[in-house]
């Protein structure tokens, strides 16, 4: 079963862990066997957004600009038995500490 | 009842054959309350699936009531019912390997291959509820679905019936235990008991499911009948199950008391005729006195060895209630003194309220009165019938009358219980005050 951890940062939970504390958290889970794939992401100030109108005009903005305090700061797609194992490996993750959110969200199957 | 290992399944067999003819009349939820619930966690832990697990469990039900008229009720019910469900549900996931595919059932085989589970200490199938609990209160699912379903899936409420609990319409509850089973299917979360580490986490999520549980059959939030006793005493039960499982819990023992101590007034809280009876008016000698003992004993247990739990502390003020002679001699001092811990630890305008009552117990109706004037902004206590309640008598005790009428008649609007209303009438006719209507 495959889960989507959406890793959700404040300016002070980037600042509260360092990269040791990052990369022994990656290794930890490609040493378990259960990490599938997974990014951080670049400053929310070069991120880009595309829209398609209805009459298939592309407009490119800017942004989008953080609406709230906390921004997606990354992810990581792990293959673990069920929730309870995902919200393990959630609670070991850098930016769920110091006000950051990991948000666990199951990856859709709609396999038959 | 001296029988050292009584069980549940040989009073339904009794009860199947001494009413056989009836059985179409016959009410097959409550007939099958206790065993669809058994039946439903063990299908779930073997299966992995709420959804087939209660599809199974209907149609091992139906199949009962076909079967057991004409044969006989089986030696061991709950056995039959689960081996029949086990048939079915191989069946079904044989016939539709996609459905069996898309669950991810994968121990089919191995299930029917498997040994028999033990017997539980009652000789029939063992308890494999916990489990089942720790799931339906699972704090990955919104707190209001963790009691639907724990109620639906445990309890073995029917729909409506939790609907009716949550006075909301039976359609919403529907959908909202659907949407439960869907999230616990899709994020799969497990079927398993937490381990050690995580028990502090999520023990209480499980009590207040129990709790609820009670008080819905202790006092039915609306409707004709007021207690609702099979609730109560399956709450009862599960406590007594949680407390053998979980014996160094010292809140399930505080649980387990507060529960039993409330219970054992059950044959004094009404009247003949179905309204209630206060505390102060109960004949103290129609209450259970063994359940009484047994609930001080665990008052003991749930508040030694460790600081006091919210399910303690209240347990404790119920049993200096028990164990009082009458309502002058009862230690109201300490009883507001065990609000005060109780405040300390879950500041609630309801606690604040009821210590208020205490104190006007200990220094009269006019010190309550001006504790009470004191929560008359808060916000959740806007539409709490007790509130008002509270209010009437103490201004009846100063002979207040036209205010207390007024504060029953406020009361009377929010009263949710037919028992409720009668008594709030009676209190209001006893002022001797025309009632709203001016008979």
């Amino acid at each position: 079963m495959k889960y989507m951890l959406l890793i959700n940062t404040t300016a002070e939970a980037a600042e509260g862990c360092s990269v040791e504390d990052w990369m022994a958290y990656g290794k930890a889970m490609k040493e378990a066997g259960i990490w599938v794939s997974g990014y951080p992401l670049a400053d929310l100030t070069t991120a880009t957004a595309v829209r398609v109108g209805p009459d298939g005009e592309r407009t490119v903005t800017d942004g989008p600009f953080a609406e709230s305090r906390e921004i997606l700061g990354g992810y990581d797609v792990i293959d673990v038995p069920d929730l309870e194992t995902a919200l393990d490996w959630a609670a070991r993750c850098p930016g769920a500490r110091d006000g950051g959110t990991v948000v666990v969200r199951p990856i859709a199957d709609f396999g038959i | 009842m001296d029988e050292p290992a009584a069980t549940d399944e040989p009073a339904l067999a009794d009860e199947w054959a001494a009413d056989a003819g009836s059985l179409a009349e016959a009410s097959v939820e409550s007939m099958f309350r206790e065993e669809r619930g058994r039946l439903l966690a063990s299908l779930v832990r073997r299966f992995g699936d709420l959804d087939l697990a209660e599809e199974v469990a209907s149609e091992a039900i139906e199949a009962a009531l076909v079967h057991w008229p004409v044969d006989g009720v089986p030696a061991k019910p709950g056995a039959w019912l689960l081996t029949t469900a086990r048939r079915k549900a191989v069946d079904r996931l044989r016939r539709d390997q996609a459905y069996a595919a898309r669950l991810a059932i994968l121990q089919v085989e191995a299930d029917r291959a498997g040994p028999v589970p033990p017997a539980d200490a009652d000789g029939d199938l063992p308890d494999e509820r916990l489990q089942l609990f720790f799931t339906c209160a699972h704090p990955a699912l919104p707190a209001e679905d963790r009691v639907a379903l724990t109620l639906r899936c445990l309890a073995g409420l029917t729909t409506p019936e939790v609907a009716r609990a949550f006075l909301v319409p039976p359609a919403t509850m529907a959908q909202r235990i659907v949407r439960a089973k869907k999230k616990i299917r899709q994020a799969r979360i497990p079927f398993r008991v937490p381990g050690a580490d995580e028990l502090p986490e999520r023990l209480p999520g499980v009590l207040q499911v129990l709790y609820s549980i009670f008080t819905e059959g202790y006092a039915a939030s609306s409707g004709p009948q007021l207690q609702r006793l099979d609730l109560s005493e399956e709450a009862i039960r599960l406590g007594r199950i949680l407390r053998r499982l979980l014996p160094a819990e010292r809140e399930i023992a505080g649980l387990l008391a507060l529960m039993l101590l409330i219970h054992a007034r059950r044959e004094a809280r009404t009247g003949p005729d179905g309204a209630i009876v206060l505390l102060e008016d109960q004949d103290r000698g129609r209450w259970d006195r063994t359940m009484i003992e047994e609930g001080s004993a665990l008052v003991v247990a749930a508040l030694t060895g460790g600081p006091p739990g919210l399910y303690g502390v209240q347990a404790a003020i119920a049993a200096l209630h028990d164990e009082a002679a009458d309502v002058t001699t009862t230690d109201w001092p300490q009883i507001v003194a065990l609000y005060d811990v109780l405040l300390a630890l879950a500041p609630s305008p309801v606690i604040a309220l009821n210590r208020a009552v205490a104190v006007a117990m200990r220094d009269g109706p006019q010190a309550g009165l001006a504790l009470l004037e004191e929560l008359a902004d808060e916000p959740r206590l806007r539409g709490y019938a007790p509130y008002p309640t509270a209010r009437a008598d103490l201004l009846h005790r100063l002979g207040r009358l036209p205010e207390a009428a007024a504060a029953y008649r406020e009361a009377l609007d929010l009263a949710g219980t037919e028992p409720e209303r009668v008594h709030l009438l009676r209190r209001l006719e006893s002022i001797g005050t025309p009632g709203p209507d001016g008979a």
